[in-house]
């Protein structure tokens, strides 16, 4: 078994309007549903964290400007990591992710073993 | 009581009080020597009790002869006399006599560490459970080979075997340090958390012997909400679980010792009393930041003392499965999860993820998809809990999925 990242990229634009308390908990139970349905099958390794939208870039010259470096759309919102056999399996994995259902998505790469 | 059941009872209650304070005493690696003394002491008592009539205080009876024979012992045995007797002098008395305090505080502190002596990670999981039965439980390796479903010899050599590591190693007989507490408090809670699970899921078909085992665990669970240093939130969160599955045990059984499941047991025969003291060492529980698999746990448990199938309810359950697989994954946690999923969400949607478990040697798996399948697809679910049949091994499940398949033919 190999270890993956799945990186979790919003599309949002920064200016969509605040969810209704009553669509977060919807939300939050999306999450939590979805990461059980990995663990329950021995493949989730860590649930990770979720990333704030706030940033600061730092770059050669020693400029610090305010992140993300990236498009909004485009900024890292969280990751988790899971095992599976193969790159395509832990794809498999990803399908469910509520992510997608927000126009979100999700990257998935390969942890390189240290032995 | 009965008079023919006054040494097998006092065996069980005194044994363990009389060795953990002499373990104590002359330290792990002559724990042997302690268990001579005390063994003894009850072949002494059975002789003398026989021939000339009970005591009036049996159990000051056996306090006093064992004091007596290990006071005897040290004066008698000069390797003792030389290297133990000396430190035991001059740390514990002025007289120049040695102590043995059997005093109920004393018997609870011995009790307590050698707990954690005995829970300690240089024997395994499975010598530990062992070892507690024997030494904090007074069970004999006849019942302990009962409730392993194996033989009295095999028990002693792994009790042998325990026991010499423990030596090697020199596990000093004390609490930990309160920086070391729960560290080694987590070792500990999941030995007694096993020992329940033995006594409650246990295949061996000795059903007042599985109860001890419960009653054992919560006694010594117990003992640990009882001491300042050991009250921590997650042991009560555990005795908080052991009292919500042990509410169930009456109703859990019928008349011929056949298994009851959940949703077809009477919740009259449910034990209140238990349901009530599972409520406060919930709440006690309910400290500090870190939620252990102990607390969600219990969560789950007293979500199950409620038997009206409410939304709210699976919801609620559903949620805390989710949780406690982040933090341990265990195929028995993955499918009850996916029951619940069926009750939470949808029995569709729980189809496929549980099509996805794989846990293909394992008949709770077959008999899952057998019961997820019902409302589906008739064929289908009896072919799932005919597998499940063929994989079952204990008598008990093969009668709970018998009665399963049964159910098709009416």
């Amino acid at each position: 078994m190999n270890e993956f990242v799945m990186i979790f990229r919003n599309n949002s634009t920064g200016n969509d309007q605040p969810p209704s308390p009553e669509e977060m908990q919807a939300r939050m139970k999306l999450w939590q549903d979805w990461m059980g349905n990995i663990a329950a099958q021995n493949k989730l390794v860590s649930s990770g964290n979720r990333l704030a939208s706030e940033g600061r870039v730092i770059k050669s010259n020693n400029v610090i400007t305010n992140g993300p470096y990236v498009e909004m759309k485009e900024a890292i919102g969280g990751y988790i990591m899971v095992r599976a056999n193969s790159i395509d399996e832990a794809a498999e994995l990803s399908k469910g992710c509520p992510i997608l259902k927000m126009g979100g998505n999700v990257e998935i790469r390969t942890v390189i073993p240290m032995n | 009581m009965q008079p023919q059941e006054l040494i097998p009872h006092l065996f069980k209650t005194e044994y363990r009080k009389i060795i953990s304070v002499l373990c104590k005493l002359f330290g792990i690696e002559h724990i042997e020597i302690a268990e001579d003394i005390v063994s003894d002491t009850f072949l002494l008592a059975s002789e003398t009790w026989g021939q000339k009539g009970l005591p009036n205080n049996p159990t000051a009876w056996l306090y006093a002869v064992s004091k007596n024979k290990t006071i005897d012992f040290l004066k008698h045995n000069k390797i003792f006399n030389e290297k133990i007797t000396i430190e035991l002098k001059n740390s514990s008395v002025v007289s120049g006599e040695i102590e043995i305090d059997l005093s109920e505080k004393n018997i609870n502190d011995s009790q307590l560490q050698m707990m954690f002596a005995i829970c300690n990670p240089v024997i395994s999981v499975q010598d530990q459970i062992c070892l507690s039965l024997n030494i904090l439980c007074g069970f004999g390796a006849e019942e302990i080979a009962d409730a392993f479903l194996t033989n009295k010899d095999a028990i002693y050599k792994r009790m042998s075997r325990a026991k010499d590591k423990l030596r090697v190693a020199k596990i000093p007989i004390e609490l930990p340090g309160q920086s070391e507490i729960n560290n080694r408090l987590e070792t500990v809670l999941t030995t007694l958390y096993l020992l329940f699970s033995e006594g409650y899921y246990s295949s061996s078909q000795n059903t007042t012997l599985r109860k001890d085992l419960c009653l054992e665990a919560m006694r010594l669970n117990l003992l640990l909400v009882e001491n300042a240093h050991t009250n921590t939130p997650e042991s009560n969160a555990l005795l908080s679980l052991m009292c919500f599955h042990s509410s169930r045990y009456d109703a859990r059984t019928n008349e011929n010792g056949q298994l009851i499941l959940y949703e077809e047991q009477d919740e009259k025969l449910w034990n209140r009393e238990l349901i009530q003291r599972g409520e406060y060492y919930l709440n006690e529980s309910a400290q500090g930041k870190n939620v252990s698999k102990f607390h969600l746990e219990a969560t789950i448990g007293w979500w199950h003392t409620h038997k009206e199938d409410t939304h709210e309810k699976w919801e609620n359950i559903l949620q805390l499965y989710n949780r406690l697989l982040q933090i341990e994954y265990s195929p028995v946690t993955a499918l009850n999860r996916t029951y619940a999923l069926a009750k939470a969400n949808s029995v569709n949607e729980a189809i496929v993820e549980a099509e996805k478990l794989q846990l293909t040697n394992n008949h709770f798996y077959f008999a899952l998809l057998g019961e997820l399948y019902r409302s589906i697809d008739k064929k289908i679910s009896k072919s799932h809990f005919l597998t499940a049949l063929s994989l079952a091994k204990s008598v008990g499940d093969k009668q709970t999925i018998q009665r399963k398949l049964s159910q098709f033919e009416s």
